[in-house]
């Protein structure tokens, strides 16, 4: 029996919700009683992998290859479920990430796995394997058994507060038959937005609404999101409007987050917008309007012009 | 052109969300149907490039009857034929391997869906037909572009997007800006009623099932601070709810 756990690399580190999977990953695998492996694809020197163990690994298995990039899913899935059947895995884990969704998806096909994403607790392996896992885009939770011999689970953000310890993991490195591996595609361009902390990665995040009346006015938002090292978001009117770039509205149809801290600028709250951002520990709100449907949902609450309010946040962040 | 799109039947986006039998079901008193939004968009862009290339294209929907009205209504807008395969759509791999068993011999260039479903959120079921069928699967696709055997397309990736080029055929999760959701006009409403709709038995079976539903703990009272003392927010945020 054992537990293998997906992991990011993101320029030759460990994402931040990696590190979130390998906690989580070892609490199961010392539930269930069973050894945990770690599986990291792509560039990373060793001693970053070693950090592995920090989060309570013992052991990681670095894949590297030419042809082994992330635009290449089946590629990457092929060595994620040829690795899980190697160890026998019976449980496979991952956080929830665009590429993670399409490489656990391609490997649970492949090993004929349960698969259940958005969970936001630890099992419960008393009897059979239930998991509780969020739905309806945060407006519920559904508790769900795993029946299949090989169980897949994607976790949430956040979902358990990370230890770190001085333990490092032995990293081994895992040869790959590149020769097998088709290219499905070719990639053309990559546009993206450099310098800015990663959306869905991020612990604060800063977003504006259409109360921000044009993307000439974003300044002073972006100074609040730069004192406090946020991600910037923003809702689907001005995604929509083109003030602010598609990949960062947050919503039902948009980025789902789940920061420590949202704080939402002249956004009025529509039940698409919540949706996205009802994960999150904490909101808090700045309208206007007192009686803006967000405020509901807000921990914190100011009623005021965001022109006004922003810089004076700002200042208090600086003086820290 | 052979064109499949899958969809979903979900609770609009504005429902209030419940359950009965002592959490154990959905409650679907009072709530209204739609095509999953993101399946609205793969819709979409189905018939536009069937319109524009010409061949077939099929709707598909995993669910039971009560899902009629949003096949329906795709034939209206544009899918030329229809399946109902007669099975509750509550598991991914259920969904998956019963689009993966329709397509299999027949020939489909595209399979066109959502990114994810806007009930239960898995945004898996395309990687997973696309093992089953051996195929490349690729999502969130925000664009796509045909010329002969090859799509171009961009897909969101995390603070961007990627341009790729692949071969057909594919699998591909949709998502805004791919196409502008169609309505159906009076002629496609009409001509939908007489389009051929098959009802098919399911062949797999699921791999997880939900044992039972809970709702979120109610949100606690909004603390509000006046905004010209707008700056003691901080202090707040660090020694009181500890997220600085």
């Amino acid at each position: 029996m054992s537990v293998l756990v997906y992991t990011e690399l993101a320029d030759g580190q460990f994402k931040k919700s990696s590190l979130e999977a390998i906690f989580y990953g070892s609490k199961v695998a010392a539930q269930v009683g069973a050894s945990m492996t770690v599986l990291a694809i792509g560039s990373a020197s060793d001693d970053e992998l070693a950090k592995a163990g920090n989060f309570g690994a013992t052991k990681v298995l670095h894949a590297n290859a030419q042809n082994l990039t992330s635009e290449n899913i089946m590629a990457y899935s092929k060595v994620l479920s040829e690795t899980a059947k190697s160890l026998s895995a019976k449980i496979v884990i991952s956080a929830k990430s665009s590429l993670a969704d399409a490489v656990m998806a391609r490997a649970a096909g492949a090993l004929k796995a349960g698969l259940v994403g958005n969970v936001v607790e630890l099992p419960e392996t008393s009897n059979g394997f239930k998991v509780k896992r969020s739905i309806f885009t945060g407006k519920a939770f559904a508790e769900t058994s795993i029946n299949s011999e090989v169980k897949f689970i994607a976790i949430k953000k956040n979902v358990l507060p990370l230890e770190e310890s001085a333990n490092a993991a032995t990293v081994e490195k895992l040869s790959v038959d590149t020769g097998s591996l088709t290219e499905s595609s070719k990639v053309l361009e990559t546009i993206k937005a450099s310098g800015t902390v990663s959306l869905p990665e991020a612990d604060l995040v800063v977003s504006g609404g259409r109360g921000m009346k044009g993307p000439e006015n974003w300044q002073p938002l972006l100074d609040l999101a730069e004192a406090l090292g946020a991600a910037t978001a923003c809702s689907k009117p001005v995604s929509d409007l083109d003030w602010r770039p598609h990949h960062e509205h947050v919503g039902q149809t948009g980025v789902k987050v789940a920061p420590n801290l949202y704080i939402a600028c002249g956004i009025s709250g529509a039940i698409q917008h919540l949706a996205g951002v009802n994960s999150s520990k904490v909101i808090v709100v700045i309208n206007k309007d007192p009686e803006a449907p967000f405020f509901k949902a807000a921990d914190y609450g100011i009623v005021g012009d965001v022109f006004d309010v922003l810089p004076k946040l700002t200042a208090a962040v600086k003086a820290l | 052109m052979k064109i499949l799109v899958c969809i979903s039947s979900v609770p609009d986006t504005t429902s209030k969300i419940s359950f009965e039998e002592n959490n154990t079901k959905f409650s679907k008193g009072g709530i209204q149907y739609i095509i999953g939004p993101y399946d609205d968009y793969a819709l979409a862009r189905g018939v536009e490039l069937r319109e524009t290339l010409g061949g077939t294209l099929t709707v598909l929907n995993v669910g039971l009857a009560d899902a009629e009205p949003q096949i329906r209504k795709a034939l209206a807008i544009g899918a030329d034929d229809a399946v109902r395969i007669d099975a509750e759509p509550t598991d991914s791999f259920l969904v998956a391997s019963e689009i993966a068993n329709y397509a299999k011999d027949k020939g489909f260039d595209l399979i066109l869906m959502g990114r994810e479903t806007t009930d239960y959120n898995s945004g898996v079921v395309h990687g997973i037909v696309g093992e089953l069928l051996g195929i490349p699967s690729f999502s969130p696709v925000m664009e796509l572009k045909l010329e002969g055997n090859t799509a171009t397309l961009a897909r969101e990736i995390e603070g961007g997007k990627e341009k790729l080029e692949a071969s057909l055929p594919l699998v591909l999760g949709c998502q805004e800006p791919i196409a502008e959701w169609k309505i159906p006009n009076m002629r496609g409403i009409m001509s939908a009623r007489t389009k051929p709709l098959a009802v098919i038995a399911p062949s797999s079976e699921a791999l997880t099932n939900i044992d039972k539903f809970e709702l979120p703990a109610p949100k606690g009272a909004c603390k509000m601070i006046s905004a010209e003392d707008a700056g003691s927010l901080i202090k707040l945020l660090q020694t009181e709810a500890k997220v600085l």
